[in-house]
């Protein structure tokens, strides 16, 4: 199969899920117990508004109706309007989408920056003090809270050892995004690396003994080459996998990571709209990380496809 | 034939049993993730011993105190004794994820028994479900959800029941399509059994296994789930004790007191190590000879 009839056929499986992700959606707000919109706009709110609010809603009319209506509105890019700044939800999750995924992108390269050598000290010494030493890592790392991971980050780096790293915020620019933004990446990077290492110590340790490995090694090449050029280009196909489907954990960690460190993406976005019963801007990130999540395993399978064309025969 | 089918099974449940006799106090990882929980675990039964203090009682002359022999680990900024609260918030954090894991448990191993074993419609709809659910960030769909239905225990247990059934159903699945291929299932069949009692009586006790290891990795994930909701505030409500909402009122004092908010999640990470080496132990047990 073509590579393009390969990521047209998995498009098409996307369709379904993605019609999923809408209904969940859009019955959260049914899950509010008692009348939704009594309860979004509080006690004190006056009947006229709460009769405003089932119209807009469209809470009044059958089931069916209402998601045809949610649905109307999402295709024309309509993730309908925050209660408490009086602006399209849409509009705020874009201006601040940005943010999450400069987050979301510097964690993972500092995962792979930590993750690949680990696990390759850890593959090539199988079974010595290095190996045991870098297994510890999943088994106790995966425990890690994330966010107090963060907050003990902002301890050490941020307010003692001469305040490396600002303990909040986005930053001006290239460089104090980077300067800013590197503590709640390190704690993305935390949160994902132990992952990272187990699966990719595991497949390094499957191609380390296969037979073009062993055929390298017979040539006489040195073992560092060996394991750059012939080993790691292999074990790449399945970190680039196992990011991909760990990809929820990772963006659903930046969530309470983005409120430790006061980064201002959509993470924090749906914290604060959940306190100020937001429920618009609240559906409107859901939806947005979960097809963010969505695509990252469509284009994790296309660059399985193109990294290792046998993906595509299956 | 139908009781040659039955002792088939029943020799590899046996086999497993042996090997489980024979082994786990071998197994290092084991024997430690049972001391570790088993102590996290009798500190928190044991709570009303082991504390001199009530948990939520405050002393607002005495806040933000260091170690004392009253107070062995200080107070916070009500005045309240930490030790106390480090030890009601295991008992607290401990009981909702155990009893968080097994509506999951049973609900997706019933659907991956049932989907897995008939295929068909069943498995296509269950699957459409599963792809759903995964679609969403854990942490994302568990806060939205206990955001819509309200926060407190109760409504923890149905967040990580809608979340977290899929894991169960997905390994479950995985199982029976391969175990019901096998000699015993199909003698089973051929002998005319009821397909409940393949299913129950044949196929659960084979492919359970699996379920049962990620079991306790997946109390993890479901404590790091309630100590989050609890920083949020989402979660177990105060004023009970909970490690999550520690850490939270601790980082307000980070600068000055930073072992309010490091005490609690040094627990977490204590119990979830004892739960991620029960796992480990567990998977080296029952592993197939």
């Amino acid at each position: 199969m073509s590579l393009g009839g390969y990521v047209v056929r998995r498009l098409a499986h996307l369709v379904p899920i993605v019609l999923g992700v809408t209904i969940l959606v859009f019955f959260l707000i049914h899950l509010v117990p008692g009348d939704p919109a009594r309860t979004i706009l509080g006690n004190q709110a006056t009947d006229a508004r709460v009769a405003l609010l089932h119209h807009e809603w469209g809470l009044d009319r059958p089931l069916p109706v209402q998601y045809e209506k949610f649905m109307g509105r999402l295709v024309h890019g309509d993730l309908g309007s925050s209660l408490f700044y009086g602006m399209g939800a849409g509009r705020l999750v874009v201006d601040r989408l940005p943010v999450t995924l400069w987050l979301i992108g510097f964690g993972t390269l500092l995962s792979v920056l930590i993750a690949v050598p680990l696990a390759a000290l850890a593959a090539t010494q199988r079974d010595r003090l290095p190996d045991h030493l870098v297994r510890a890592v999943p088994l106790v790392g995966l425990g890690f809270p994330p966010f107090w991971v963060g907050i003990v980050l902002l301890l050490v780096f941020g307010l003692h050892l001469g305040r490396l790293f600002p303990v909040g915020g986005y930053g001006n620019g290239f460089t104090g995004h980077l300067h800013s933004m590197f503590l709640p990446s390190l704690t993305v990077a935390f949160g994902i690396a132990p992952i990272l290492i187990r699966s990719l110590r595991a497949s390094l340790l499957e191609v380390l003994e296969s037979d073009y490995v062993t055929t390298a090694r017979s040539k006489g090449l040195p073992e560092r080459r060996v394991l750059v050029h012939h080993a790691l280009r292999n074990g790449i196909v399945s970190t680039v996998s196992v990011l991909g489907v760990n990809v929820g954990f990772l963006v659903g960690g930046t969530l309470v990571i983005e409120q430790v460190f006061a980064v201002p993406g959509i993470g924090q976005l749906m914290i604060n709209s959940i306190f100020q019963r937001d429920f618009p801007v609240v559906q409107a990130v859901t939806l947005v990380f979960s097809v963010m999540v969505v695509l990252v395993y469509l284009l994790t399978d296309v660059a399985h496809a193109l990294l290792d064309p046998r993906v595509r025969f299956e | 034939m139908s009781i040659a089918a039955e002792v088939v099974t029943e020799a590899v449940i046996a086999e497993h049993r042996h090997g489980f006799r024979r082994r786990w106090y071998r197994t290092p990882s084991f024997v430690g993730g049972v001391s570790i929980l088993g102590t996290m675990v009798l500190l928190a039964v044991l709570a009303p011993l082991v504390t001199r203090h009530d948990p939520t009682s405050q002393d607002l002359l005495h806040t933000l105190q260091g170690p004392t022999s009253s107070h062995w680990l200080g107070t916070d900024d009500l005045g309240r004794d930490v030790w106390s609260r480090l030890v009601y918030g295991a008992r607290t954090d401990l009981r909702v994820a155990f009893l968080a894991v097994l509506f999951p448990f049973v609900i997706g191993t019933l659907v991956g028994l049932v989907s897995g074993f008939y295929g068909g419609w069943i498995d296509t709809v269950t699957n459409w479900l599963v792809n759903i659910v995964v679609a969403f960030p854990f942490y994302v769909l568990i806060i939205a959800l206990v955001f819509a239905l309200g926060s407190g225990t109760r409504n923890i247990y149905i967040a990580i029941t809608i979340v977290g059934w899929v894991s169960y159903a997905r390994i479950v699945r995985g199982e029976v399509i391969v175990a019901k291929r096998r000699e015993y299932v199909l003698a089973a069949r051929s002998a005319g059994l009821s397909d409940a009692r393949i299913l129950f009586r044949h196929l659960l006790p084979n492919v359970i296994t699996q379920a049962i290891v990620f079991a306790m990795s997946d109390i993890v994930l479901d404590i790091l789930a309630i100590v989050t909701l609890g920083y949020l505030g989402l979660g177990v409500q105060p004023p009970t004790a909970d490690w999550g909402k520690m850490i939270a009122d601790g980082q307000t004092f980070l600068t000055t007191h930073w072992e309010l908010s490091t005490l609690p999640g040094i627990a977490v990470v204590i119990t979830a190590l004892g739960l991620s080496l029960l796992a480990d132990g567990l998977a080296d047990l029952l592993r197939p000879e």
